[in-house]
């Protein structure tokens, strides 16, 4: 197991679960079956930016990564 | 008085702003497209710190519920034009600013024509597809564009030029076809327009004096509930 720290944004936000900072996941999960499991539907998920870089939902999750997930924002 | 206001104005701007930079910016056209919450705090800081033009762009009328946020939304004023409020505000507060106000529905027919004599276009548009649209327009026009979007007490900007992929990298291949945003379950707090059109004014600033660093395919982030600022790199 590994463990990564997660930051989902405006209305992703109720998705965290509790130990988002450190979350132990078995290395090399994809994002896309990590949202799976916490239960996120895809469509709510517009970025994914991981180590602040964009990455698509097929990246494979590293020791230490930093998760963030972020919805489409498109007000004025 | 008024030789005091024309000799005083931007005394405060200096020397973070040299005189040349005034001349600069007293010399800029900058499109303001959108007069909601982003728009208005844009106009205001973009009036004050001596952007000679602006031309302004916005089909609504002021409704009650603009005036938790809109800066130039007050009670008496709702039910008139954004625009023409906006134009009445900048010159009352500098009235050495050409403004060039329009009420009208922006589309693909007329979006070139209004930004086409600008040096900066400032995105403060309320939904994606037409985010798109102007960015073929500016391509077209190969003016740079500085957006800003808010959902709550989220925000996000970007600055995107001609040559950049823009907002493909931040609502994807299919963003032309994405309905709004999530600004429509959170709404949108006073507090985080102004902060996102005063990060969008930064931006507009150094474009026109060729200053600083940009956020080309880059998107600054911010939610205050947790105190989170980042820059994410979009390739």
């Amino acid at each position: 197991m590994i463990t990564v720290e997660l930051k989902f944004f405006v209305t992703l936000a109720p998705y965290m679960p509790e130990n988002a900072h450190s979350y132990p996941v078995e290395e090399n999960t994809r994002v896309d079956t990590l949202m799976k499991n916490l239960g996120i539907p895809n469509d709510l998920v517009k970025l994914i930016f991981v180590n602040g870089r964009k990455q698509e939902d097929g990246y494979q999750l590293k020791q230490g990564d930093r998760l963030g997930l972020f919805p489409p924002v498109g007000g004025g | 008085m008024k030789s005091s206001l024309f000799t005083h104005r931007y005394d405060r701007n200096r020397d973070t702003l040299s005189p040349e930079n005034q001349n600069t910016l007293a010399a800029a056209t900058v499109a303001i497209l959108g007069l909601g919450g982003l728009g208005g705090g844009v106009c205001e800081m973009l009036a004050r710190i001596g952007v000679g033009h602006l031309v302004l762009v916005d089909k609504d009328r002021f409704e009650p519920s603009n005036l938790n946020r809109q800066l130039f939304c007050q009670e008496h004023l709702v039910g008139l034009p954004k625009a023409l409020a906006a134009q009445a505000r900048i010159q009352a507060i500098n009235s050495q600013v050409r403004v060039s106000a329009t009420v009208e529905t922006l589309d693909e027919s007329n979006l070139y024509e209004r930004i086409q004599d600008a040096d900066v276009v400032m995105d403060c548009l309320d939904t994606i597809a037409l985010r798109f649209k102007l960015q073929d327009a500016a391509r077209t026009a190969g003016i740079p564009i500085v957006s800003g979007a808010i959902a709550g007490v989220a925000g996000q900007v970007t600055t995107i030029f001609p040559q950049d992929r823009g907002y493909e990298l931040i609502y994807g291949k299919n963003g032309r076809d994405q309905s709004d945003g999530v600004e429509t379950q959170t709404g949108n707090i006073s507090y985080c327009a102004l902060m996102v059109a005063a990060m969008q004014s930064s931006e507009c600033i150094k474009i026109l004096l060729n200053r600083g660093n940009l956020l080309r395919n880059q998107l600054w982030i911010a939610q205050l509930w947790t105190n989170t600022f980042e820059i994410m790199d979009l390739i």
